[in-house]
Parts: C-alpha cells; sequence; structure tokens
C-alpha cells in the first residue's frame, strides 16, 4: 500500500490509465482542429471527437448531437442557466433551484437576481439532504421558466428524485436543468426516463482528465434552445464557440466507455468498502453521525460529524489520507459547510464532519489503515477537548453561555 | 495550506494537555471561543507566590489553535502574574509562524490568558476577601 492514500474522490478523480493511453496519440501525432474542414488533420479529429461524442450520449442515454462540449460543469451550469435565461426571458424570469446545489449553480443563480435579471426561489431540502418534488411543484409561478436541482450532492452523496422533479416539469412545461456532475459514471443516468433537459458533467469526476465537460440540450420534446455564453467561431452547433481540445474530448469519451463497462462492478465492491468503514468507524466512536441519505446516495460518499472534535485538527491528524472537511477552518469563509447546514446539521457538528470520498482505485487495505486511523486520531482529539470533557461530566453544552467571537 | 513545523510539532505533541479540578487552590481557569465558530479553549494556570508553577490546556479547534494554546502554556509556566499579563497574540503568531486566515487563534489564546488570570485575581480576592 502506497501513501497518502486519496479518499477525495468528490473533488477529483485520478485519470484511469486506459483513459490516458486513448489520448495520447491526440496530442502530437493527431493533433488537427476538428473544425479544419478541408485536409485529413482536421478530419482525424473530427472522428476523434464524434466517436467521444457517441461514447458520451451512450453513457447518459442521449442523441450525439445533444452533448455540447464545455471546459467543465461549472461552465456548464453556467451556460444552461444563463442561457435559458436569457432565451426565454420573454415567458418568464423565475428559476427554482434548491439550497444544496453546488456554488456553480448558486452564485450563478444569485448573480443573475443580483442583477435584476431572474427571481429566484431555493427551495429547503429535508433531514437527509433531499428535496421534495412537492416543494417543486408548489414553488412554480407563472414567471417560472428554469428548475435547476442536482442529481447527486457533492458533499452527503444524497442522490434526489430527479425522476419525480422531470415529470412536474414536463407536466408543466417547464424546463428542467440537473447538475448531474457527481452521479453520472456512477449510477444510472437516462435523460428520457428522468426527464431532463440539459445536464451538466465533467470528464474529471469520473476518471477522464480536468479540462473537459459537457452540457446535455435536448433536442425534442422540447427541442431547447439556449443563448451561447461565449461569442466566436460558432462551434457546438452555435451554443459555445472554441476550438475543441481534441485530446481531452478523447478521454472524456473513453471514460464514459469505461464507467459503462464497469459500472455494475465498480458499484458493488464501492458499496462494500463503503460500508465496512461506516459500520467499523460509528461502532467504535460513539458519538459520530451520518450526514446526508443512509442508503440512498453515492455508492463511494461517506460523511460522517464526529461531536467534540474539528474537522480540520482531524484531517491534520491524518496527513497521509487525503480528505475533505465541512469545518469552516478550511474554506475561506469561515463559516461551515452551507449544505450541512441545509440539512438542519448544528454549526458544531458541521464543523466536525469529514467527508470520504470513494474511488475505482482504492483498495481494501487503504480502507483497512483509514479505519484505525480515524479512531486514532478521534480518541486522541477528543482527549484533547474540552468539550468533550464537559460532555463526560454530564454539562449539558447548549446550556452554556458561550461567548462567540 | 501547509502547516509551520512549529504547529505542527505542537499539534503532534501538544504541551501540558490536560485539566486541573477548577476549585483547587491557587487554580485559574479561562474557557473562551464557542462551539459553532469551531474553536474553545480552555486554559489552566496553577499560582503559588505570585508565580505561575504549571499551566494546562485542552483545545477543540483546527491544528492552529491547538498549538497556539499548547505555546501558551508553555511560556506561563515560571512567569509571573504581571510578567503573563503582558503575553501578546503577535507574540504567538510570530514563534508560530501563522498565516493571516489563522490569526484568530492567536487572538483566543491570548483571551485564555487573560480570562484564566482574572479568574485566578478573583478567587484570590474571595479568598482574602473571606479570610478579613
Amino acid at each position: 500500500m502506497k501513501l497518502p492514500i486519496f479518499l477525495d474522490n468528490h473533488s477529483t478523480t485520478p485519470m484511469d490509465p486506459r483513459v490516458l493511453e486513448t489520448m495520447l496519440p491526440y496530442f502530437v501525432e493527431k493533433f488537427g482542429n476538428a473544425a479544419s474542414r478541408n485536409h485529413a488533420f482536421g478530419w482525424a479529429a473530427e472522428e476523434a471527437v464524434e466517436n467521444a461524442r457517441k461514447q458520451i450520449a451512450k453513457l447518459i442515454k442521449a442523441d450525439p448531437k445533444e452533448i455540447v462540449f464545455t471546459s467543465g460543469a461549472t461552465e456548464s451550469d453556467n451556460l444552461a442557466i444563463k442561457g435559458v435565461l436569457e432565451m426565454y426571458r420573454e415567458k418568464g424570469d423565475h428559476i427554482i433551484t434548491s439550497s444544496t446545489e453546488h456554488r456553480a449553480v448558486l452564485d450563478t443563480v444569485k448573480v443573475l437576481e443580483g442583477k435584476g435579471k431572474a427571481t429566484a426561489s431555493y427551495l429547503p431540502v429535508d433531514k437527509f439532504g433531499m428535496v421534495s418534488p412537492e416543494d417543486v411543484r408548489n414553488a412554480i409561478t407563472e414567471k417560472t421558466i428554469l428548475i435547476s436541482v442536482m442529481l447527486a450532492n457533492n458533499e452527503i452523496g444524497t442522490i434526489n428524485p430527479v425522476k419525480e422533479i422531470g415529470k412536474i416539469a414536463k407536466e408543466k412545461g417547464i424546463l428542467f436543468h440537473c447538475d448531474a456532475t457527481q452521479g453520472v459514471g456512477k449510477i444510472p443516468v437516462d435523460v428520457q426516463d428522468m426527464g431532463i433537459d440539459l445536464m451538466s458533467f465533467s470528464a474529471h469526476k469520473m476518471y477522464g482528465p480536468k479540462g473537459v465537460g459537457a452540457l446535455y440540450v435536448r433536442k425534442k420534446n422540447p427541442r431547447v434552445r439556449i443563448v451561447a455564453q461565449m461569442d466566436g467561431g460558432g462551434h457546438e452547433r452555435g451554443m459555445r464557440s472554441g476550438t475543441l481540445p481534441v485530446p481531452l474530448i478523447v478521454g472524456f469519451g473513453k471514460a464514459c466507455e469505461l464507467c459503462e463497462q464497469e459500472m455494475a462492478k465498480d458499484t458493488v465492491r464501492l458499496i462494500a468498502m463503503r460500508d465496512r468503514l461506516e459500520a467499523s468507524i460509528m461502532k467504535a466512536l460513539e458519538e459520530s453521525y451520518l450526514n446526508g441519505h443512509p442508503t440512498n446516495r453515492l455508492p463511494g460518499n461517506l460523511n460522517i460529524s464526529f461531536a467534540y472534535v474539528e474537522g480540520e485538527s482531524l484531517l491534520m491528524g491524518m496527513k497521509d489520507i487525503a480528505l475533505s472537511s465541512g469545518s469552516a477552518c478550511t474554506s475561506a469563509t469561515l463559516e461551515p459547510s452551507y449544505v450541512l447546514r441545509a440539512l438542519g446539521v448544528g454549526t458544531e457538528l458541521a464543523h466536525s464532519s469529514i467527508r470520504f470520498g470513494l474511488g475505482r482505485f482504492n483498495t481494501d487495505d487503504e480502507i483497512d489503515y483509514t479505519i484505525k486511523k480515524v479512531i486514532e486520531i478521534v480518541t486522541k482529539l477528543r482527549e484533547m477537548s474540552p468539550l468533550y470533557e464537559m460532555a463526560k461530566e454530564g454539562v449539558d453544552l447548549k446550556s452554556v453561555q458561550w461567548a462567540a467571537h | 495550506m501547509a502547516y509551520s513545523d512549529k504547529v505542527v510539532d505542537h499539534f503532534n505533541n501538544p504541551r501540558n494537555m490536560g485539566s486541573f479540578k477548577k476549585d483547587e487552590e491557587g487554580v485559574g481557569t479561562g474557557m473562551v471561543g464557542a462551539p459553532e465558530c469551531g474553536d474553545v479553549m480552555k486554559l489552566q494556570i496553577k499560582v503559588q507566590n505570585d508565580t505561575i508553577v504549571d499551566a494546562k490546556f485542552k483545545t477543540f479547534g483546527c491544528g492552529s489553535a491547538i498549538a497556539s494554546s499548547s505555546l501558551a502554556t508553555e511560556w506561563l509556566k515560571g512567569k509571573t502574574i504581571e510578567e503573563a499579563q503582558k503575553i501578546k497574540n503577535t507574540d504567538i503568531v510570530q514563534e508560530l509562524n501563522l498565516p493571516p486566515v489563522k490569526i484568530h487563534c492567536s487572538v483566543l489564546a491570548e483571551d485564555a490568558i487573560k480570562a484564566a488570570l482574572a479568574d485566578y485575581q478573583k478567587k484570590a480576592d474571595g479568598t482574602l476577601t473571606n479570610a478579613k
């Protein structure tokens, strides 16, 4: 086993070596511009791009013509939301989204609101982090033109009832955008069955390269139109100008193909490892709390709060394991995770959370090591924690008059 | 963000971690911070003849908060009450090489020192009054 161990697969994933292999010829040998229509270099590039488009479309049950390449999911989210809002401005300006969306969605909506270009409803989530389809229905007004709800959450892994939301959107004739960055490649996605009109996803979350993503844009029932946010050569059917990064796209395609072939196998392995990690930790450490949905969540996700210890110190004590925390101290804002807060997790427990993100390349040995380390460091830091001491003495921490700073 | 070697050292080998009984003679206790803010420090001093003969801490917080309070206990030992009053958060920042986002940890440590000293003073005054 090699240290450090990477258990932060929600932030990014290592590229699958098979993906790299397919990309390599497209840097030096087959370097053509896919938009060059008049020579063999261009044709080779175009062929590679169209092949990748097919592989990507197949994974999400779309038509290849419905795939628009972007630089990643952040750009896809921006393009979908801003593009729809500009295109359908005359119909209305109201967007429905949820409070646990990724910042790429939330900040895009907030910026539009700030500029007076949109009005928005931010739906709450239940204690597991799930959006209620009924809430979506009730939030719809005459002015609603877009519903944007994520497939699976990046912190807690909770999977939303996207199909039900898609059904409501269709019934009301409102477009449905889904940020599926964490879900595509990990769980089955079918844009037809789920009634999704626009969908953002990215290669580097599924063992592909960084710097490329896609926006699925439905072509029929209904034909979705968006205003381009990047002007230029009119690439990608006029929706996103810019020379296509052929090697990245080839890698993206291969990554999708591999996910499709290995999803079933990966899922079984990941769930077994994740459940073992969860059970071993929870059994050994009292007052550890699972954040997110107990069952309906991404196979590789585990988010736990360890009462009385702070997240960043936990990470510091496990320097040879790459993890992430909802603690404020790891962010620039000094506010703990807004996702955990939205589930109703108390601020102090949000500060105490650790996100484990398992992926295709993690091994059982790594999980054993992690279990041992987590138990060791939580125990050590609790010994050091005045809060743990007080709790053991029977002091109700909620009754203490703290001097907030 | 990378931690300085000194922060890592204090974090891995905390000095004077533990507790005194609050009602023990000569003990002053300072508890500052709030769980919602992500850091709480408990700092205790044991005073004999106006000199701090021992100090202990327990901290809930990030590595820099733990290191700041650990360092504070090291510095407090052997100091008189008057000398201890002069410990500044900036001294801690300098010693531990804290980055700007972690300065609040040093401020909290200074607050904890002040709170422990004040608590000791209050208890000492109380004892004097009782004696009279």
